[in-house]
């Protein structure tokens, strides 16, 4: 079963992250893509959130600490490959967790969206790695930095590392990018999400979220 | 009292807010039109994308257009392009819109696209993403017209 708070959290601050490209994309084709993709994320959260109850409560009246969203979806869009690592190690896992669900009416629908999604982020990790000796830097480094928090994904729905490694293992192939070695760290710095241990760049982009609501409960558009 | 294949056609020909050259109908989200146990109307629709951010939009003018009418929004089975009318296929490409090729079979086959205007089969991708979720933005290489094209799903 798909865990409506845990998948619809993750879903609503992708969301939310993404939403922080707009009016700042490299280029106006991206800015459009990534407001796409971003209510893609929204739409999703909205149907999972409703079934875990109220979605309006769940989404601006929670604390940082009540999100059982994951840390790989909070972490800051940093630059353009920042994001697009960011979308490609996330969609690949939340693909296959659609796509193991067909039984799931939010995820027989997402799972059609997600795969543009997962091809959006293969293209352009592909043109980013391939590209020219900056956009490899900034690549290379995205990667590095995001990969640790992929082992939370895991935890919860193991049968999905077999498939998402392959996946991102073929993309990166593509992209002439190596699977980052990453270096021993404490294990509770890259997970805890499920739990509601959050990093520290959660509670600033809640509050952003929240802030209208919270001053004017209620207040529609 | 209106009977119900007089409410679906009012039903069906509700335009699109996003894309208003085409109808519910046209679109195939309108799926279905039935009474109430009161006697009432309800009329069954479901989004194109997840985030369809016109489904407000066209819940207010199916009770505009239907009064009293009960708007129920499902998303199982979910829609695909394949649901578009040759109709509303036909209305996209005289507006300059490419529409989606038909996803027979169960593996989802990429055909070439089309340019609107031409015709020429020398187009190519700009983005996978356009003006709306539905839509991917091409260029003809020979008539070097930009165009939008419903992406199939």
């Amino acid at each position: 079963m798909i865990d409506p708070l845990e998948i619809g959290d993750d879903c609503l601050v992708l969301a939310q992250r993404l939403a922080g490209w707009i009016t700042r994309a490299p280029t106006l084709e991206e800015d459009v893509a990534l407001a796409n993709l971003s209510l893609d994320l929204l739409g999703q959260a909205r149907a999972l959130l409703s079934r875990a109850g109220d979605e309006d409560r769940l989404a601006y009246l929670r604390d940082p600490a009540e999100f059982r969203n994951c840390l790989l979806v909070e972490q800051p869009n940093g630059d353009f490959a920042a994001t697009v690592v960011r979308h490609l190690l996330y969609t690949g896992f939340l693909y296959e967790l659609y796509a193991a669900h067909p039984e799931d009416e939010v995820a027989a629908k997402g799972v059609k969206e997600l795969a543009y999604h997962r091809d959006y982020a293969r293209i352009w990790a592909v043109r980013l790695g391939r590209g020219t000796e900056e956009s490899r830097r900034r690549t290379t480094a995205a990667l590095g930095a995001l990969w640790p928090y992929t082992g939370e994904l895991f935890e919860t729905e193991p049968d999905l590392r077999e498939p998402w490694d392959t996946f991102v293992g073929g993309v990166l192939r593509e992209a002439e990018l190596a699977v980052p070695r990453v270096p021993p760290a404490p294990a509770t710095r890259w997970t805890g999400g499920r739990r509601g241990r959050h990093s520290e760049h959660l509670a600033p982009l809640l509050a952003e979220l929240q802030e209208l609501h919270r001053a004017h409960e209620g207040a529609r558009w | 009292m209106v009977t119900l294949d007089e409410a679906r056609a009012v039903a069906a020909a509700v335009p699109d807010p996003e894309l208003p050259l085409v109808t519910l109908g046209d679109l195939g989200i309108l799926r279905d039109v039935r009474r109430r146990a009161d006697g009432g109307l309800e009329v069954v629709i479901t989004p194109t994308y997840s985030g369809c951010p016109a489904m407000d939009v066209i819940r207010d003018d199916l009770r505009r257009a239907l009064p009293g009418v009960t708007v129920t929004t499902v998303l199982a089975p979910p829609w695909t392009t394949d649901w578009i009318t040759d109709e509303g296929r036909a209305k996209l490409l005289e507006h300059g819109i490419s529409p989606p090729a038909r996803r027979t079979g169960p593996v989802p086959v990429t055909l070439g696209v089309r340019c609107p205007r031409c015709r020429s089969p020398r187009t190519r991708l700009v983005s996978g993403y356009g003006s709306t979720a539905c839509k991917a933005m091409y260029a003809c290489s020979d008539c070097l017209e930009p165009f939008d094209h419903v992406k199939e799903i």
